[in-house]
């Protein structure tokens, strides 16, 4: 794509979108962390009970649910960003990103079957 | 004044003596807690599942006994507490709030004040001083 007579702006123009939802999952993220220490603080005494019972209803799951995704995404960018500043060969670098994203989506599925084992 | 040097293309072993400026100390440690979070998330994600099992979570309190999971979850605690507050610094700044350089350096101690003491608070209760 070229930018006026001269300018040739090149790349995938993902950046601007993974900058964003970076910030974007990390507000979701906190404000999910606010909700549980809410829940927490209306549940106390904390045992086992009361625990597990935060995240018995189903909003909660499907928020804690929302969270994780969050979370999978957020570290995603995160790790890609550190891979792409420090790892030079693009073999080894591309091998790693695939890694982080196969084993981030490993364990979204596994908070799956955490959370509805409750 | 005399001239200062200037670094550029700094190597490995200039890391030592480059003398970081508070927000930089505080960026690194931004991305060493995330890298430290995303390695430690099998681990969490285990833990989150044994406590939310009825027998696991007996099981979790005898696990919780060995240094090795006090470890873990104190430098959790510290992650978790430094890439939040840190990172909600870093919204701000997004906002334009507090780029300023004076700013920039006040609120990144704001950060450590934040976040340190409750993080050594975490860390004696886990490891049982407190």
């Amino acid at each position: 794509m070229s930018v006026g007579a001269r300018r040739l702006v090149v790349g995938a123009h993902y950046g601007l979108r993974d900058w964003l939802v970076q910030r974007a999952t990390a507000v979701v993220l906190t404000l999910y962390l606010i909700l549980l220490a809410v829940r927490m603080v209306s549940a106390r005494p904390i045992d086992h009970d009361a625990w597990a019972g935060i995240f018995v209803a189903p909003g909660m799951k499907i928020a804690t649910l929302i969270a994780f995704a969050a979370l999978a995404w957020h570290a995603w960018i995160g790790m890609r960003d550190i891979w792409m500043d420090y790892v030079r060969p693009t073999g080894i670098r591309m091998l790693l990103q695939l890694g982080t994203v196969l084993w981030l989506v490993y364990c979204l599925v596994w908070a799956v079957q955490i959370l509805w084992k409750v | 004044m005399s001239a200062r040097r200037v670094i550029r293309n700094i190597s490995i072993a200039d890391l030592v003596r480059y003398r970081l400026p508070v927000p930089g100390v505080l960026s690194i440690l931004h991305r060493i807690s995330g890298a430290l979070m995303f390695v430690l998330l099998p681990v969490a994600l285990g833990l989150f599942d044994l406590s939310l099992r009825s027998q696991g979570y007996e099981q979790l309190r005898q696990l919780s006994g060995a240094w090795w999971v006090k470890f873990v979850m104190a430098a959790l605690a510290w992650a978790l507490l430094h890439h939040l507050l840190a990172g909600l610094r870093y919204l701000l700044l997004d906002l334009d709030l507090g780029v300023d350089r004076a700013w920039s350096r006040r609120s990144s101690w704001i950060v450590f004040a934040l976040s340190l003491p409750p993080a050594a608070w975490v860390a004696l209760s886990i490891f049982g001083v407190l």
